[in-house]
C-alpha cells in the first residue's frame, strides 16, 4: 500500500490515484479504528436456526426420496464368505441393495493410507463395520430388509489390545486388509539434540506412565447424507461434512465419476469436533443407491452408528522421561507412545506425528525424542477429535511439569514461566513460533483465580492446578500435496450497498460464516445484515480445504481480507475521485463512505458502490491464501505440526475432592487463551468455553471403549452410557481472551477452536493432586480411580513412606 | 410394510391439525415427516439428548419418546411456534442471539422450549441454578452451557421488566 505503483496495481486502472496520498493519510488509513473487530455480533445464521427454519441434512426432503440403512457386522473380526440379499430385494418397498462389491476402490482421507472401503469387501474389522446397504421407501422397510440379508461369516480372532496386535506377524491376524506391515499402522521416531546426554546431566528426571482412554466427539447431530442424480447426470451429495472438498475428491475416486459431475453441498451442520472430517460409508452408499435407483436416497445414522463410526480420540499409552535442572529449567523430553488406532487409518498417520511434534511449545528445551507407534486393532477406527493427537501427550507433559515443580519446591506457574518460548523463537523440532501471549495467559489465570492465596490456604480436599498448552492455526500443508492456495474467497458488491461472499469453508457451528461477514463488514463499512455468506457448495464456491486443524479464521480469513481490501480500494478510489481528495482520506463505516478529515462529507454505501461499479465495472474480487513455507525443518515429517501461527493457552482449575466418595467437583476453571486477535468477541469466548467444557468431560466422565469380554461391542453406545456433562455437571468457566497479534493472521488473528481444550485436563489432574495428594495418570477421573489412589496414598502414609498431604489444615482430614 | 395409518387430531402451534400416521410412530416422526416441522431434531431417538423437546399442553416433553397418539387432542408447541407466543421473535430467541448462545444450533430448539416453560412458570427473573436444573435434560456439545445460561437469565430479566411495565399500564 505504500507506493503509488502498488495502489495503481490494486485498483487496476489508476482511478482515484490522481491525487497522491500523503504519509499522514497513509498512516491514518493503517491506524483507523476498527468499527467491527473485537465486538460482539449476532451471528449471521443463528436466528433462523433458533426459529426452526434452517434445514440441516436430515431436514432435507426431495420428491420420491428413499431411505437407506447399512447392515453392520456383529463380529469384531471375520471374513465375509457370502452375502445373500435375494430375500431382501424381493420385499415390497425395497429398491436396491449394495455391498462391498460395489465399492472395490479403497479410499482414505490421507492419500498415503487408503485402507478402507465404503462397504467391507472381503472382511469386517470391527463390530459395526458396514457390509451391505438397502434403499427402501422408509426406514422401517429398510431395517426389515437388512434383517432379511443372509451373511455367512468366517469368524477370526479379534485383537483389542494394541500391544498384542503389534506382535502379530501372520496374514490371518493382520487386521486391516491393506496393511503390509502386520498391525503396525504407523511408526514415527524423531530425535532432536542429544536427549540421552541431557537426561544424564539433569539434576532431576521425572518418569511417568500415563494412559489416556479413548473418547468420542458426541456431536448432537448424527451423520446424515442425501444423494440425488439429476436429469443432466450430475450427482449432488448433501452431507453433514467438515470437508466438502476432500469428500468431493473421494466420491469421484470411489464412484469412478469425474469430479465435475459431482456437487457436494454441506447444509448447516449440528456439531462435528473432528468427527465429520473425512468421508464416511453413508456418503458413498447414498450416492451409489441414488445412481442405481434413479431416486434421491437419504441415510441418517442412528446414535449407535455414530459411536461405531467413531474416528475419535486415540487411546494412548505414554511413557515420558523429562529432565530438569534444579532451577526448573527444562532440559529434554523422551517419550514413547502406543496409539490404539482401531481398524482403519483415518488421519492416523498425522496423529502419530502429532503425538510428538506438538509438544515443543509453549516451553523451550534443547533435546527431544519421541517414538510413537500406531497399531491397528479390531475396534472402530480412531481419528481426529478436537486437539487431534496432542491432547493426550499434553496431559502427560503438564503432569510431568507439575511433578517436577513439587520435587523442586517451585511454584508450578513459575516453573512454566521460566521455560516459556518467546515470540519468533524456533522450537527444538524446528517450528517457528510467531507471536506468543503465553506469559500473559499465565499471568491472567494466576490473578483471576487467586492462585497465590489458594495455593497457600486451601485445606485438604480442595485444590488448585495449572497447565499450559499450544496449538496450530491450520496445518502448513494440505492433505494432498499441491501448490495451489489453501483458501480462496470471492466477494461481490451490489448496487444496493450489499455484499455476497462465496467461500468453500465449512461452517460447523464455530461461526466461520460470521467471521467472513465481520471481515467484509470491517473493510467495506456495511453492517453484517447487509452481507450474505454462501458457503460450502462445490458448484458455487471456490475450493476450501475444510474445517479441520483450526485453519479457517487464519487461512480463509486472510483470503477474505485480501479480496475485501481490493474492493475497499476500488470503492474508496471512486469516492475520492468525485470528492477530489486522496483515496486514503476516504473511510468506510456505518453504511457510509466518509471523508476522514471532514466527516460531514459522506455518502451512503449504495451510492459509493454504484460509483465504483460505474468506474470499475462489476465489483467482484477474489482473495487467496497460501502458507509461508519457511516455518519448519527439512527433515522427514518436519512439515507435520508446522503452522503459520500457534495459539497459546493456560488453564487453572479449582476442585473439591470428597475423600470418602472419590467424587471430584470442579468448582471453577479459569482459561486464558491467546488467539492473536479476537475478530468477534463472543464467538471466540464460545470456542474457549466449549473447548474447556469438552476437556472437562474427558477428564471426569467420558469413556469410549469396547468390551473384549463381549466380543468387542461398544460398552455403551448411547448418550445415557457415554456420559457427557450436562448443565448440572459443568463448572463455572471464566474465559479470558489474550491478544498477541500474529503477522501471519488476518488482523493478527490465530485459532481458538481447539487450543483451549488441551490444558483443561491436566489442570484438573494437577488440582486433584493439590487437593488430596494423589496423581491420577489415567482418564477419566472417576470416583473409583480417585478412591483407589487415595487408599494407596493412605497406606504409604501409614507406612511412613509419605508425609500427610496438607497436614496444616485446621479442619479434619475428612472434611469435605 | 408399515401397519395401516390412523388419523390423529391435535393442535400444533395454535393450529388444529389432522394427520395420518402409522400408530407406532412417535410425535417426533409425525412432526418431522408428516407436518414438515423440522425444527425439533432427532439427536438420539431414545430420550437421552433432549434435542427433540417440544411442549405438550405447555409442559416440556421428549417427542422421540412420546407416541403420536398420546398427543391426540392436545396442544403441541414446537420451536416454530415460539415466536407466535411473543408476536414475532421470542425474548429467549433474541437473548440467545445477543449472547451467541447458539453455536451449531442443533440443541437450541429443545433448549428454548425447556427454557420457555421455566420462565413462564416462574414469571420472574430466574437464577443460574434454576436454569441449570430446568435444562439438565438438554445436552449441548458446543457451548459449555455458559452463554446459554447467560441468555436465559437475561431473557427472564427482560420478560420480568416487560411484565411489570404492562402491569403498570393496566392500573
Amino acid at each position: 500500500m505504500a507506493s503509488d505503483d502498488a495502489e495503481r496495481e490494486a485498483t487496476g486502472d489508476g482511478i482515484g490515484e490522481v491525487i497522491a496520498g500523503d504519509e499522514a493519510s497513509e498512516q491514518a488509513e493503517r491506524d483507523r479504528a476498527s468499527w467491527q473487530l473485537g465486538k460482539s455480533h449476532r451471528k449471521v445464521d443463528a436466528m433462523e436456526r433458533m426459529r426452526g427454519v434452517t434445514r440441516y441434512t436430515d431436514d432435507l426432503k426431495l420428491p420420491g426420496m428413499l431411505h437407506a440403512k447399512i447392515l453392520r457386522s456383529p463380529h469384531a473380526h471375520a471374513r465375509i464368505k457370502s452375502i445373500d440379499s435375494a430375500a431382501a430385494l424381493a420385499m415390497p418397498g425395497v429398491f436396491a441393495v449394495v455391498t462391498g462389491q460395489d465399492f472395490k476402490i479403497p479410499y482414505g482421507i490421507i492419500p498415503w493410507t487408503p485402507d478402507e472401503n465404503a462397504l467391507a469387501v472381503d472382511k469386517v474389522c470391527h463390530v459395526g463395520d458396514g457390509l451391505a446397504a438397502i434403499a427402501a421407501v422408509d426406514e422401517d422397510t429398510a431395517n426389515a430388509a437388512l434383517r432379511a440379508i443372509v451373511v455367512e461369516y468366517d469368524v477370526l480372532k479379534p485383537y483389542f489390545d494394541p500391544e498384542e496386535a503389534l506382535k502379530v506377524r501372520d496374514r490371518e491376524g493382520t487386521i486391516n486388509p491393506y496393511s503390509r506391515k502386520g498391525n503396525v499402522s504407523k511408526h514415527v521416531l524423531l530425535e532432536f539434540g542429544d536427549i540421552d546426554a541431557e537426561l544424564q546431566r539433569a539434576d532431576l528426571v521425572i518418569e511417568g506412565d500415563y494412559f489416556f482412554e479413548g473418547t468420542t466427539h458426541g456431536a448432537i447431530e448424527p451423520h446424515c447424507a442425501l444423494a440425488h442424480v439429476d436429469g443432466a447426470g450430475v450427482l449432488t451429495v448433501w452431507s453433514a461434512t467438515q470437508v466438502s472438498h476432500y469428500l468431493h475428491r473421494e466420491l469421484a475416486k470411489v464412484l469412478e465419476l469425474p469430479a465435475h459431475k459431482i456437487r457436494v453441498i454441506q447444509p448447516p451442520l449440528g456439531g462435528a469436533f473432528g468427527g465429520k472430517s473425512e468421508p464416511f460409508d453413508l456418503e458413498f452408499v447414498v450416492a451409489k443407491l441414488a445412481m442405481k435407483t434413479g431416486r434421491p436416497v437419504k441415510l441418517l445414522y442412528t446414535r449407535e452408528e455414530v459411536f461405531y463410526a467413531h474416528r475419535g480420540r486415540h487411546p494412548m499409552k505414554m511413557k515420558h522421561r523429562t529432565g530438569f535442572t534444579k532451577d526448573g529449567g527444562l532440559l529434554g523430553v523422551d517419550a514413547r507412545t502406543i496409539l490404539d488406532g482401531g481398524a482403519y487409518s483415518s488421519f492416523g498417520l498425522v496423529t502419530t506425528y502429532y503425538s510428538g511434534q506438538l509438544m515443543c511449545a509453549p516451553y523451550v528445551f534443547p533435546a527431544y525424542r519421541f517414538d510413537s507407534t500406531r497399531a491397528y486393532t479390531n475396534k472402530p477406527a480412531c481419528g481426529p477429535k478436537r486437539g487431534h493427537g496432542s491432547v493426550q501427550p499434553r496431559f502427560a507433559m503438564e503432569i510431568q511439569l507439575d511433578k517436577a515443580a513439587a520435587a523442586l519446591g517451585l511454584d508450578p506457574i513459575e516453573l512454566r514461566r521460566r521455560n516459556a518460548i518467546k515470540a519468533g523463537e524456533k522450537t527444538v523440532n524446528e517450528f517457528t513460533v510467531g507471536s506468543s501471549g503465553f506469559l500473559e495467559c499465565l499471568e491472567k489465570v494466576e490473578r483471576s483465580s487467586g492462585w497465590i492465596e489458594k495455593r497457600r490456604d486451601l485445606p485438604f480436599g480442595r485444590g488448585i492446578g495449572i497447565a499450559g498448552s499450544t496449538y496450530i492455526s491450520g496445518t502448513n500443508y494440505p492433505i494432498y500435496p499441491n501448490e495451489m492456495p489453501q483458501a480462496a474467497v470471492q466477494i461481490c458488491l451490489d448496487r444496493s450497498g450489499r455484499a455476497r461472499v462465496f467461500s468453500g469453508a465449512n461452517d460447523i457451528g464455530q461461526g466461520s460464516n460470521t467471521m467472513l461477514a465481520v471481515i467484509v463488514s470491517e473493510e467495506l463499512g456495511i453492517p453484517l445484515e447487509d452481507i450474505r455468506v454462501l458457503s460450502a457448495d462445490t458448484d458455487l464456491c471456490p475450493v476450501d480445504l475444510g474445517a479441520y486443524s483450526s485453519r479457517i479464521t487464519l487461512m480463509v480469513g486472510n483470503a477474505c481480507l485480501e479480496g475485501a481490501q481490493r474492493l475497499r480500494r476500488k470503492v474508496c478510489a471512486s469516492v475520492a475521485k468525485r470528492w477530489g481528495i486522496p483515496r486514503q482520506r476516504v473511510t468506510l463505516a456505518g453504511r457510509m463512505a466518509i471523508d476522514r478529515e471532514d466527516p460531514s462529507r459522506h455518502v451512503d454505501s449504495a451510492q459509493a458502490f454504484q460509483w465504483a461499479e460505474a468506474d470499475h465495472g462489476l465489483l467482484g474480487e477474489t482473495g487467496s491464501y497460501n502458507t509461508p513455507k519457511d516455518r519448519h525443518g527439512e527433515y522427514r515429517g518436519g512439515t507435520i505440526g508446522a503452522s503459520p501461527a500457534y495459539s497459546f493457552t493456560a488453564h487453572v482449575a479449582e476442585v473439591e475432592v470428597d475423600a470418602e466418595t472419590g467424587l471430584v467437583e470442579v468448582k471453577t476453571i479459569w482459561i486464558a487463551h491467546d488467539c492473536g486477535k479476537a475478530l468477534s468477541r463472543k464467538i471466540v469466548e464460545g470456542q474457549i468455553e466449549g473447548s474447556t467444557y469438552m476437556g472437562f468431560g474427558e477428564a471426569l466422565m467420558e469413556r469410549h471403549a469396547v468390551d473384549p469380554a463381549h466380543r468387542g461391542v461398544h460398552v455403551g453406545p448411547s448418550f445415557l452410557d457415554y456420559r457427557m456433562p450436562t448443565f448440572l455437571d459443568t463448572p463455572d468457566l471464566e474465559a479470558m481472551i489474550v491478544e498477541a497479534p500474529d503477522a501471519n493472521g488476518p488482523y493478527g488473528a490465530k485459532e481458538a477452536g481447539e487450543g483451549p481444550l488441551h490444558s483443561s485436563i491436566p489442570a484438573i489432574a494437577n488440582a486433584i493432586y493439590d487437593a488430596v495428594g494423589v496423581r491420577l495418570d489415567r482418564l477419566p477421573f472417576t470416583p473409583q480411580t480417585v478412591l483407589a489412589a487415595l487408599r494407596q496414598r493412605e497406606e504409604k502414609e501409614r507406612a511412613g513412606q509419605l508425609a500427610p498431604h496438607k497436614p496444616a489444615a485446621q479442619t479434619s482430614r475428612r472434611s469435605a | 410394510m408399515s401397519p395401516a395409518a390412523i388419523m390423529l387430531s391435535m393442535t400444533v402451534n395454535g393450529e388444529p391439525v389432522q394427520v395420518a400416521a402409522p400408530p407406532h410412530w412417535t410425535l417426533l416422526e409425525v412432526l418431522r415427516y408428516r407436518l414438515d416441522l423440522i425444527g425439533s431434531k432427532q439427536g438420539c431417538d431414545k430420550g437421552d439428548c433432549g434435542a427433540c423437546t417440544v411442549q405438550i399442553d405447555g409442559v416440556p416433553q421428549l417427542a422421540c419418546l412420546t407416541l403420536a397418539i398420546h398427543a391426540e387432542g392436545r396442544a403441541v408447541t414446537t420451536v416454530e411456534g415460539l415466536g407466535l407466543l411473543a408476536g414475532g421473535v421470542h425474548p429467549l430467541q433474541d437473548a440467545f442471539d445477543r449472547h451467541t448462545a447458539a453455536q451449531c444450533g442443533f440443541c437450541t430448539p429443545g433448549i428454548l422450549l425447556s427454557a420457555e416453560a421455566l420462565l413462564r412458570k416462574r414469571g420472574r427473573e430466574v437464577t443460574r441454578a434454576e436454569v441449570c436444573e430446568a435444562l439438565a435434560g438438554n445436552l449441548c456439545r458446543c457451548t459449555g452451557y455458559t452463554k446459554i445460561i447467560d441468555a436465559v437469565v437475561d431473557a427472564s430479566r427482560v420478560m420480568a421488566g416487560a411484565n411489570s411495565q404492562e402491569a403498570g399500564r393496566g392500573e
